[in-house]
């Protein structure tokens, strides 16, 4: 992809995530916030695309706008007594918030545009075509992390059950 | 260009309305909500470095894999924790629940 | 091919710059898809209510039209020009919005379906072509939580639950039902995987290790995902005042009526693309050229089609809870031991690692 459509597409989808995100943190109905939450993930989900990473970008949708959306919708839905009441939604530390996020977003940009900043300069297009056998070599052929592998689903048992047993009805 | 600082300051920046969000929210799925935005912006990142340091070895791709699973984990356990907290206090506004404050 | 030359000529035409040929391109083959997902619709309707009629013995839509052929068309009309209620208190943005998610989903799956041979005929054949099927099939869950929710009402909200309830639940089999194709044909590219299958009918996943299983796995978990006839609790007429789209009228009833149509007939297509070997010619290579190739890809889908139509006008409605227990009860089960026979299979007949 040349140039100029390589940086417009990043800094369209750059908006889109960030403004998003924005609306998640401030909007005061919930399940509007949920709805900008899907539009951030769609828009990092086309950040990987843009990054030759369209595995990752298949699972991102899939994971987080199919499964984790939806879990969050469910969970709203059933820890809400009054159908879109409009509450103030930030609580007594936002000022602290703000602190927090703008110290932790200053320390980044001094280290990237300090003197460690330059160690990747790498840009342009990749020295190696990605296949998408790459990852799966890399999770479970040799010397590789299949033991990590083994424990995420591990914990994902764990998290399954887990969950059932905390949400489940008393009266068991 | 864009170079791989682009990325890094886009997830610095998704990183710190993360953090804004988790401090300053007062449902607690909406907490839960802003910690998955913190999860994407290391999932940008990771993603970032696996393409320009090390694009043969996809080592960024694979982290954010298991990045997504431990996220998806994570979440169901907190929706079920605040689900029962609703059940059991009928309220999730994080500044009321302090029934362990001294 | 034509469609990059006709956009070279508009493109000479307008002075536009070079790169904007492959937008245009994109941009025809985008409105040929959607061109073809509405009158495939529109089709698939008609013959619906013809097949309906012929097995209920009466005889379906006859009066609009020469032998009733407009009534989908009239249909389509009557619900373009309806009043577009929105009730008082629902949340008129996510109301708006819960139709064009679920809508869209649907016709985005058509840029990796393979309708005949070479790059002509599919879109775009994405390497990743099973995962992004899968992945935007998963979207159409929130459209219809979100349909529920913005309805501002009780029965809509349930409604809209149990049908998200439902259309989770039958992702994780239909899901382990397409790896099986998938770790047969050493791939995720959808033309990659009718090519693994060409050669004559008995090179046809379906009759593959475990013959036939994998396929029922996948048909019957399809039909439950895009709420097809037995499992349609969610928005049958007489399950929960039609459940989560009661309260809509008009163009948006439309968006999630033609979803419906247009997920059923997807599913037809990806079932010949995994399992029946998609355009390839049953005989091997006889008329395995060509436009043949996209009336082999019909014929198969459109067989699929009448089957699923047949299951339609045949089986009563599957209450909610024996609709869990299959789903999670027998249908897991039984994806998760298909997978591992064909896993099986594939190391030790091909000598490659599935």
């Amino acid at each position: 992809m040349n140039g100029f459509w390589e940086q417009f597409t990043f800094y369209a989808l750059a908006v889109l995530v960030l403004g998003s995100a924005l609306m998640v943190v401030t909007l005061r109905n919930i399940v509007h916030c949920a709805f900008f939450l899907i539009m951030a993930f769609l828009g990092v989900a086309g950040l990987f695309v843009l990054l030759y990473a369209e595995f990752i970008a298949g699972v991102q949708v899939l994971i987080y706008v199919g499964a984790i959306t939806v879990l969050i919708l469910f969970a709203i839905m059933l820890t809400q007594k009054v159908l879109g009441v409009r509450l103030k939604q930030n609580n007594t530390l936002s000022p602290l918030g703000v602190v927090a996020g703008v110290s932790f977003f200053a320390l980044v940009g001094a280290i990237t545009f300090g003197s460690a900043g330059n160690l990747f300069g790498v840009h342009g297009e990749p020295t190696i075509a990605p296949r998408i056998t790459t990852i799966a070599e890399s999770l479970l052929g040799n010397g590789s992390y299949v033991l990590p592998f083994e424990i995420a689903s591990l914990l994902l048992l764990v998290a399954m059950v887990g969950a059932i047993v905390i949400a489940r009805e008393k009266d068991q | 260009m864009i170079t791989v600082n682009h990325y890094v300051l886009l997830s610095a920046a998704l990183f710190a309305i993360g953090i804004y969000g988790v401090v300053a929210r007062r449902n607690a799925v909406g907490v839960l909500m802003c910690v998955e935005l913190m999860l994407n912006a290391v999932n940008i990142n990771m993603i970032a470095f696996a393409r320009y340091v090390t694009p043969a070895r996809v080592t960024g791709q694979v982290f954010a894999v298991f990045i997504i699973t431990v996220a998806a984990a994570e979440v169901a356990i907190g929706l079920a924790l605040v689900i029962n907290l609703y059940r059991n206090m009928n309220k999730i506004n994080v500044d009321e629940v302090n029934l362990m404050k001294w | 091919m034509t469609l990059t030359r006709i956009a070279q000529f508009i493109v000479g035409l307008l002075h536009l710059p070079q790169s904007a040929v492959d937008w245009l391109v994109a941009l025809f083959v985008a409105v040929i898809l959607l061109v073809f997902v509405l009158l495939s619709v529109l089709a698939i309707v008609y013959f619906l209510r013809k097949l309906l009629g012929k097995i209920q013995a009466r005889l379906g839509p006859t009066r609009t039209g020469w032998k009733g052929w407009a009534q989908t068309a009239a249909d389509a009309l009557k619900l373009c020009i309806k009043e577009d209620i929105i009730p008082t208190r629902a949340d008129r943005w996510i109301f708006t919005i819960a139709p064009i998610m679920v809508f869209v989903p649907a016709y985005m799956v058509y840029v990796v379906i393979p309708f005949g041979e070479g790059k002509h005929f599919v879109a775009k054949d994405l390497n990743i072509g099973i995962l992004y099927i899968i992945a935007i099939s998963s979207v159409n869950v929130i459209g219809i939580i979100l349909a529920g929710w913005a309805s501002d009402n009780k029965y809509s909200l349930l409604g809209g639950m149990r049908s998200a309830a439902q259309l989770i639940s039958y992702e994780v089999p239909q899901a382990l039902a397409i790896l099986g194709p998938v770790m047969l044909a050493g791939s995720l590219s959808t033309q990659e995987i009718v090519l693994a299958q060409s050669g004559g009918i008995r090179h046809w996943f379906v009759f593959q290790s475990l013959p036939i299983v994998g396929f029922v796995i996948f048909l019957v978990a399809s039909m439950a995902e895009v709420n097809h006839v037995p499992f349609d609790l969610p928005e049958g007429e007489s399950e929960l005042v039609s459940g989560f789209n009661v309260e809509y009228s008009g163009m948006k009833f439309a968006f999630f009526f033609l979803a419906e149509f247009a997920a059923s007939f997807t599913v037809c297509a990806l079932a010949t693309t995994l399992f029946f070997g998609g355009w390839t010619s049953p005989f091997g290579s006889f008329l395995n050229y060509g436009w043949w190739t996209v009336g082999w890809f019909f014929l198969k889908s459109c067989a699929l089609m009448f089957v699923l139509m047949w299951i339609r006008a045949t089986y009563p409605r599957v209450r909610v809870d024996q609709l869990m227990e299959f789903g999670w009860k027998l249908l897991i089960p039984l994806a998760l031991v298909n997978v591992a026979i064909i896993g099986l299979f594939v190391v030790l007949t091909t000598r490659r690692v599935p």
